[in-house]
């Protein structure tokens, strides 16, 4: 069972899992599933209410959004000690035919280790994928209201036109990072 | 707060009854890491359209959340502590195209959304509490910024 466990699960195993979340969570607890309002939450934590009014409401309402990312943290701890699969990630041979010939040299992990550690920050590049994605990934996920997760999936899977045009907006916005910018900050 | 993300339970609830969600968490976090949707390498395949792989998972994963929603507002089958379940609706504004779009500047770039963020960091790639850290300070300028930007 567990060696079963440990091999890369199917797209179609992992799509019925993420999905039923959604309705896990609203039977639980009435909880619209959505992971990027954790960052919200974190922040009117810290700060003072004064701040700004964005983070000026009861957070501790939202408790459990944070119980739910600790969770996540913990959980990809068990995925990758106890039911860690030593093969590297299949990627689809043109896709790391296309890496390689930008420079990517690490394909032995779940990540190219080239790029994301911490040696890499002091780089421009490194800065560029490490530091400004993650900038864009908290100001853009909250400017439009949520994430993969609120809107992809739980705002999709509940009809909502807002969320097919921001999910557009993620996928154009990928596209045009990968197509036209990554080359670019290769050759830095 | 307006709608986005918020918990409609009207019940308040306990350290021990939260820790529901943090179980729901570990679930969620072992599925993303084992099935790789995690992967900077699989949102690369995603964006280069060579794989199937991610709109496999994302299409189903809408599918099946869809046919739950509408066998729980069919059967009006209530929550765990008897209340209507309350699906919220998003009224559009402008922030879902231009935040969506540097969002998914930032996608591209991290080959992650938030949920891989807080995954990757607990399988011990520690390099994305700095990405985390970067996404923790966009939120907070966001928020100073707010009424300043196009909604």
């Amino acid at each position: 069972m567990l060696e079963f466990l440990r091999q890369p699960w199917a797209w179609p195993v992992a799509g019925v899992l993420i999905g039923l979340t959604v309705p896990l969570l609203y039977l639980l607890g009435n909880k619209p599933f959505g992971i990027s309002s954790s960052f919200r939450h974190i922040c009117a934590a810290c700060l003072p209410a004064s701040t700004a009014p964005y983070f000026n409401y009861n957070w501790k309402k939202e408790k459990w959004n944070l119980f739910f990312i600790v969770g996540i943290v913990i959980g990809g701890f068990i995925a990758s000690t106890l039911l860690a699969n030593p093969e590297p990630v299949k990627i689809a041979a043109s896709t790391r035919q296309d890496l390689e010939l930008l420079g990517v040299t690490q394909f032995s992990k779940l990540e190219p280790t080239d790029i994301f550690n911490f040696h890499s920050l002091h780089t421009l590049r490194g800065f560029i994928f490490i530091v400004v994605g993650g900038f864009l990934v908290g100001f853009g996920t909250r400017y439009a209201g949520g994430c993969t997760s609120g809107h992809a999936i739980t705002g999709l899977s509940n009809f909502q036109l807002s969320s097919l045009i921001a999910t557009i907006c993620f996928m154009v916005g990928g596209f045009v990072v990968t197509w036209l910018v990554i080359p670019l900050i290769f050759k830095l | 707060m307006e709608e986005e993300g918020k918990n409609h339970q009207q019940a308040s609830e306990s350290f021990v009854s939260n820790l529901k969600y943090l179980l729901v968490g570990i679930f969620f976090g072992i599925v993303f890491v084992k099935s790789e949707v995690v992967s900077w390498f699989r949102i690369q395949e995603m964006f280069r359209l060579q794989a199937f792989f991610m709109y496999g998972v994302i299409g189903t994963a809408v599918v099946v959340a869809a046919i739950s929603g509408i066998i729980i507002k069919k059967f009006k089958i209530k929550t765990l502590q008897g209340e209507e379940v309350v699906f919220s609706e998003r009224p559009f504004d402008k922030g879902n195209i231009i935040g969506g779009l540097l969002f998914g500047f930032g996608w591209a770039l991290t080959g992650a959304c938030p949920g891989p963020i807080y995954g990757l960091i607990g399988s011990g790639f520690l390099v994305f509490i700095a990405v985390l850290a970067s996404a923790l300070f966009g939120t907070f300028v966001y928020g100073l910024l707010r009424e300043k930007l196009p909604h």
